[in-house]
């Protein structure tokens, strides 16, 4: 249907869509609704991780045990994502499309190096979330194509933590800074493994993986950390507007980057191995 | 386009362009004029209904999208004419209103919080009403009638919603 | 002063208006429903200035269901400007734009439809061919010479230009040891309601009867109308029982309801106007007051301030109606509670290529309390003193009422003092210091804001002589009607619009009162505008004096009718007769009486039983006149103001996260000096709102404009209203120094909250980044902005660090 008309969109929960449409911004002449083909909503285990429909509601994902055993990251960020009355009709794969680069689950996708689904005409394709977002609002999915799935990876290892913060003016604004992170530490408190991902400061949602690689091996020390942190900040362009600064931003997330890293090694230190 | 809508328990048959939104209808075709429009972006929250008993946006919805969901008015809440249901009359006991524009989404974001949790904190009241904004009364009397209609349902063993 | 025990007023009694609210059963101008109603949309201008060269209407007119497209040209040739409320002719204002428009998003043409969507479509296919124009936004640049003017025949971008000198300021100056200067700014935000304006207008071409409902908070909003359309005053009908949305002062609608009465006359069908977001926030003619303030104040040793010189210009937009008397109005306070024995004030109004300025809630008198404030702490902080020491010993004192100000109001009571010590008390003071300093050693930036200030009440509107000499309005009233039918129910009557102040509660309290009968059998009605009494609407804060006080003398006059049928009946001498719950009987002989139920059948079914010359029926009306009088300025500008002055002292203990800006109110505690409080309820909600209001002002809300002039705060998502999440729980305590100009000892508390709202959380932020030394002299203080400021210090001071 979508390649068929030139002017068709796809709507789920309607969340970001509709406002657009209300100011005229977006014209679409026709609308496609997926909301309730069964076969798009689903929150399942697979074989390295859990895969989640496109037209999940975001509320289901607050409240799902799969998620929050699989990918605690995620159940972490989830009452941040705009207001529980939002979060009741928007979806996952909605979020994800829309690509707004405060977008909380966009951050998480990024940070974890989730896989995204979809489909164009009888063909499906995948691709790697950091590939996925190109820029503010603009992501990699051809015109033609649907979200169906998004593929979150599992992380093995047994004492893991995670951490998110995130800054706005008002508590449910988009933010202006987000960070999430989550660590895996083994039984001797040394970080095995170490995911960072920064949010709504550049055009897309960042992973540093320069702060996972001098961290990971070692026990993590916060001057250490700070540093690694400043250094992979220093080189982003960050986005400026009415609400904040280029300046401010990176310096929120440098501050919020810490924060998230000291809550999920904090978290992790208090699991104990099996 | 021709819908089927299930408003207040009542099954209602509208005929509407496929962009009128659910609050348009709402108010328009079904003169349920209780749901408020006070920006139509899905920021305020005055057009406030509840699907399934979940709080959503009305204005955010299409009418043509909205068949086969329960949807909750404030002209459904009312046990009959002339009477108030208890999270009502608490919110006249506390005045947790002034000009009504933003009362009847805040009544409902209500009624699905306590459906949801019978006890809620301070804190749990005020992020179920984060999402509607009200200009008049600073909120205050809005969090204690929540937390008096709370207290007194408590009290009548209202039955309770699984999450 | 004793307080007195009432039977209904100051008790908690439920506020009856809630009940419809509840329900969905507000009856708020959108939700009028008229057969035949036709829908209108806006074609706005998108430069912020520009000639119009052309408008083609042929493609929009040429869509199915499209009836009609309005252009500036030809509502001009048939309507009058709107009123202006200074003597500035050259400054014409309409609905539409008339060949120039002014401000970006300003209404340029009108497109009748079918829908509200189909008018829309139609908008869009209008042409119309634009000169864009030089432009200037900022107000200091638009004062200067060689700004682009807005007005090319009012010759300048000044409104107004008037410098006022009450004492003797110079040799206060000279002999006063200090003195400092402040440069501030308030920034522009306003009150966005939720409901935006809405109007239905209907005209009756047989009846001759313009029908309006309108989301209206407008004194002289029939006369306006009926003025621009040319028509008689009474040919047009505005509903006085319309909901409104919430207004908290800008809802005047005037150029809304002029257009769609236009648009009804000349179409022969009902027509509507429901104002989009993003139509209100651009050109709804919205917006507050936009301020520069440059304050000097002359003080002693002891930071007693002697002498205080103010000047005041505010950027009023592109267009004016009686929001240059924004400037007008705090010269009733222009001292604050403090005891300043001299005073110049220059207030300047200019224009801009910006949105039109109207009403905001207590009408300037917030940004003027901050400046005030502003002043008082750098007074303190200049003499090492406590903001709070020095702040009590400029306060006025309770022995000093009435107490005349320099600029010739009298404030009527007060006791300042008492009401900052249970502040003090309640928040325990000593022990907020104690916290402020553990959240600074856990790396918290903290500070403690206080703001002491004045709520003017009662409205008059003298700032219309005062500023405009060629207008006499002396004459501020409102009324009430009490009608006892004949099976002995009581109506009264209201006449004007609400928006939720609890009007209907307050008439049925004090009538209540008055006759001793429970206020919940008394019925409230508001008749339209034909059948209605003067009112001046509910602004400044006035309508618990006016219409609490003339329901009162109403009633009072009912009371002494019943009182001289029953002496009559019972033939004793008046001053024997006793009213008592509704019965009048013999204060020798009380068994002997006559019930309520016989009185009213005797007035209205016995008139052989009536004393001589009595009207039969029971029907009383009462216009009153604002307490104080009414009397014009003097030469040299003064006169007494508003008439009735409540009192409010802000306490806040806020933290600031140094890394992010983010600043979360600790502790807020306020003290509250109303007068009498007819209904407590009300008064909270009210305080409340404003302080929630406040906050937003102070921390979130602004009407951001871009280089290129357009708003960029169009929509809700970048203008921030506070959420119940930014509002932290606050402390109200009260107190009661009663009026002596009014029935009750009320006051006014319409507008209690905002007006130290901003004040006191400018403080603490001041409080808190001062040991950085950092000072913020602007509203609103935006957590990034504070941030970046916070983050140059210690980068400066890191950089100083380094070298080691």
């Amino acid at each position: 249907m979508l390649a068929a008309s030139d002017d068709a969109r796809i709507i789920a929960g309607g969340q970001t869509l509709v406002p657009l449409m209300a100011m005229r911004l977006a014209r679409p002449k026709r609308l496609i609704d997926i909301a309730r083909i069964p076969d798009l909503a689903f929150v399942r285990h697979e074989r390295d991780g859990i895969a989640i429909g496109a037209t999940t509601r975001q509320c289901v994902l607050e409240r799902d045990a799969i998620v929050r055993d699989a990918v605690p990251l995620l159940a972490r960020v989830m009452p941040f994502v705009g207001h529980a009355a939002i979060r009741s009709r928007g979806t996952v794969g909605g979020s994800l499309a829309n690509a707004d680069p405060a977008a909380e689950i966009a951050l998480v996708a990024v940070t974890l190096g989730a896989t995204l689904i979809y489909r164009q005409g009888a063909a499906s394709a995948e691709i790697a979330a950091s590939d996925f977002f190109i820029g503010p609002m603009m992501t990699a999915l051809p015109a033609t194509a649907c979200l169906t799935a998004v593929r979150f990876p599992r992380w093995r290892e047994a004492r893991i933590g995670v951490g998110f913060h995130e800054v706005s003016a008002r508590r449910s604004d988009f933010a202006f800074a987000s960070a999430a992170a989550q660590v895996a530490l083994d039984d001797s408190g040394v970080c095995r493994r170490l995911a960072l991902g920064i949010g709504a400061v550049a055009a897309c949602p960042l992973r540093l993986d320069s702060v996972a690689t001098t961290l990971e091996g070692t026990r993590v020390e916060l001057p250490v950390a700070r540093e690694a942190v400043r250094a992979a900040l220093a080189d982003i362009e960050p986005l400026s507007d009415l609400h904040a600064s280029a300046d401010y931003r990176r310096r929120a997330a440098a501050s919020l980057a810490m924060r998230a890293i000291t809550d999920a090694c904090r978290a992790a230190e208090a699991t104990h191995a099996r | 386009m021709r819908v089927e809508l299930t408003v207040n328990g009542e099954a209602r048959t509208v005929e509407v362009e496929p962009r009128m939104s659910l609050l348009d209808c709402l108010r328009e075709r079904l003169l349920l004029t209780g749901a408020h429009a006070g920006c139509e972006h899905g920021v305020c929250g005055a057009c406030t209904v509840l699907i399934d008993g979940v709080p959503a946006r009305s204005c955010l919805m299409f009418a043509v999208q909205a068949d086969g969901y329960a949807i909750t008015t404030i002209e459904g809440v009312a046990p009959g004419p002339g009477e108030l249901s208890p999270i009502q009359d608490a919110f006249c006991e506390t005045h947790g209103m002034q000009c009504g524009y933003c009362t009847p989404a805040m009544i409902l974001t209500a009624h699905a919080l306590l459906a949801d949790n019978p006890a809620p904190t301070r804190a749990d009241i005020v992020d179920a009403i984060s999402a509607n904004i009200c200009r008049c009364t600073g909120y205050a009397q809005i969090v204690e009638a929540i937390a008096l209609a709370a207290e007194r349902m408590r009290g009548l063993n209202q039955p309770v919603r699984e999450p | 002063m004793s307080t007195r025990l009432f039977r209904f007023v100051s008790t908690d009694r439920r506020v009856r208006e809630d009940r419809r609210f509840v329900v969905g059963k507000g009856r708020f101008a959108a939700d009028i429903v008229a057969a035949g109603t036709r829908h209108v949309a806006l074609v706005t201008c998108p430069h912020p200035a520009a000639r119009i060269l052309a408008i083609d209407k042929a493609e929009a007119l040429a869509m199915p269901g499209v009836h009609y497209v309005l252009d500036g040209r030809e509502l001009a040739a048939a309507t009058q400007p709107l009123l202006a409320g200074l003597d500035t002719p050259k400054v014409p204002r309409r609905p539409l734009a008339v060949d120039v428009a002014r401000y970006a998003g300003e209404w340029v043409a009108a497109v009748v439809a079918e829908t509200r969507a189909l008018a829309e479509d139609a908008a869009e296919l209008v042409r119309v061919d634009y000169q864009p124009l030089p432009f200037v936004l900022d107000g200091e640049a638009a004062y200067a010479p060689g700004s682009p003017i807005v007005h090319a025949d009012h010759g300048s971008n000044v409104l107004l230009d008037r410098t006022f000198v009450w004492g003797e300021v110079e040799k206060d100056f000279a002999a006063s040891p200090h003195r400092l200067s402040l440069r501030l700014k308030w920034g522009r935000s306003s009150t966005v309601p939720i409901e935006t304006f809405a109007v239905l207008a209907s005209w009756d071409p047989w009846r001759e009867i313009l029908d309006v409902y309108a989301s209206v908070q407008m004194p002289r909003f029939p006369d306006q109308v009926a003025l621009a359309l040319k028509l008689p005053g009474s040919s047009v009908r505005v509903y006085n029982d319309v909901d409104v949305g919430g207004s908290y002062g800008v809802k005047r609608g005037i150029k809304h309801a002029v257009l769609v009465g236009y648009l009804s006359r000349r179409l022969g069908f009902p027509v509507r106007l429901v104002e989009d977001r993003l139509e209100n926030m651009r050109a709804g003619d919205g917006h507050g007051p936009e301020r520069n303030f440059d304050i000097e104040v002359a003080f002693d040793e002891s930071g007693l301030i002697r002498a205080m010189k103010m000047r005041a210009l505010d950027n009023v937009g592109a267009y004016a109606g009686r929001s240059p008397f924004q400037l007008g109005k705090p010269i009733g306070a222009i001292v604050g509670p403090y005891r300043i024995q001299s005073v110049q004030y220059r207030a300047i109004a200019v224009t801009s290529n910006k949105t039109v300025q109207e009403a905001v809630r207590a009408f300037g008198q917030s940004p003027t309390n901050y400046a005030i404030e502003r002043a008082i702490e750098e007074v303190a902080r200049h003499r090492g003193l406590d903001r709070l020491e020095v702040r009590r010993r400029n306060l006025i004192r309770a022995d000093e009422f009435p107490y005349l100000i320099p600029s010739g109001t009298t404030y009527d009571s007060g006791d300042y003092h008492a009401v900052v010590d249970k502040v003090v008390a309640r928040a325990d003071y000593a022990a907020l210091v104690a916290e402020r300093e553990r959240l600074r050693t856990q790396g918290l930036l903290a500070g403690i804001g206080m703001a002491a200030c004045l709520e003017p009440s009662g409205a008059n509107s003298t700032f219309e002589p005062l500023l405009n000499p060629k207008n006499e309005t002396t004459t501020y009233t409102d009324s009430c009607r009490i009608n006892v039918d004949v099976s002995g129910a009581v109506t009264a009557t209201i006449h004007t619009l609400s928006a939720g102040q609890g009007h209907e509660t307050l008439v049925g309290t004090v009538i209540g009162e008055v006759l001793e009968i429970d206020p919940d059998r008394i019925r409230v009605v508001r008749p339209d505008s034909l059948a209605s009494l003067p009112s001046q609407s509910p602004v400044g804060s006035r309508m618990a004096i006016m219409l609490g006080g003339a329901a009162f003398h109403a009633a009072h006059k009912l009371k002494a009718r019943l009182l001289a049928i029953g002496a009559h009946d019972l033939k004793i001498p008046p001053e024997r007769a006793t009213y008592g719950a509704g019965d009048v009987f013999d204060r020798v002989a009380p068994p002997n009486r006559r019930s309520w139920a016989e009185l009213v059948t005797i007035a209205h079914r016995n008139f052989h039983r009536l004393p001589p010359d009595t009207e039969p029926g029971l029907a009383f009306t009462h216009v009153m006149q604002v307490p104080s009088g009414g009397q014009l300025p003097t030469a040299d500008g003064r006169v007494q103001m508003y008439p009735c002055f409540a009192f409010e002292f802000h306490l806040l203990l806020m933290a600031i996260d140094p890394d992010l800006g983010k600043a979360e109110i600790k502790r807020y505690v306020v003290g509250h000096d109303c007068g009498t409080v007819i209904n407590p309820k009300i008064v909270r909600g009210m305080t409340m709102g404003g302080i929630a209001h406040g906050i937003g002002a102070a921390l979130y809300e602004e009407f951001a404009y871009d280089a290129q002039g357009q708003l960029v705060a169009q929509s809700l998502m970048d203008y921030l209203l506070p959420s119940a999440h930014e509002v932290p729980p606050v402390d109200i305590i009260h107190h009661v120094t009663p009026s002596p100009h009014t029935v009750f000892g009320q006051k006014g508390s319409g507008e209690s909250g905002y007006l130290g709202a901003p004040a006191a959380i400018a403080s603490a932020v001041n409080d808190a980044v001062r040991p950085l030394g950092i000072v913020v002299n602007s509203l609103p203080i935006k957590m990034a902005q504070l941030a970046d400021m916070i983050a140059a210090v210690r980068d400066k001071s890191d950089a100083v660090k380094e070298p080691e």
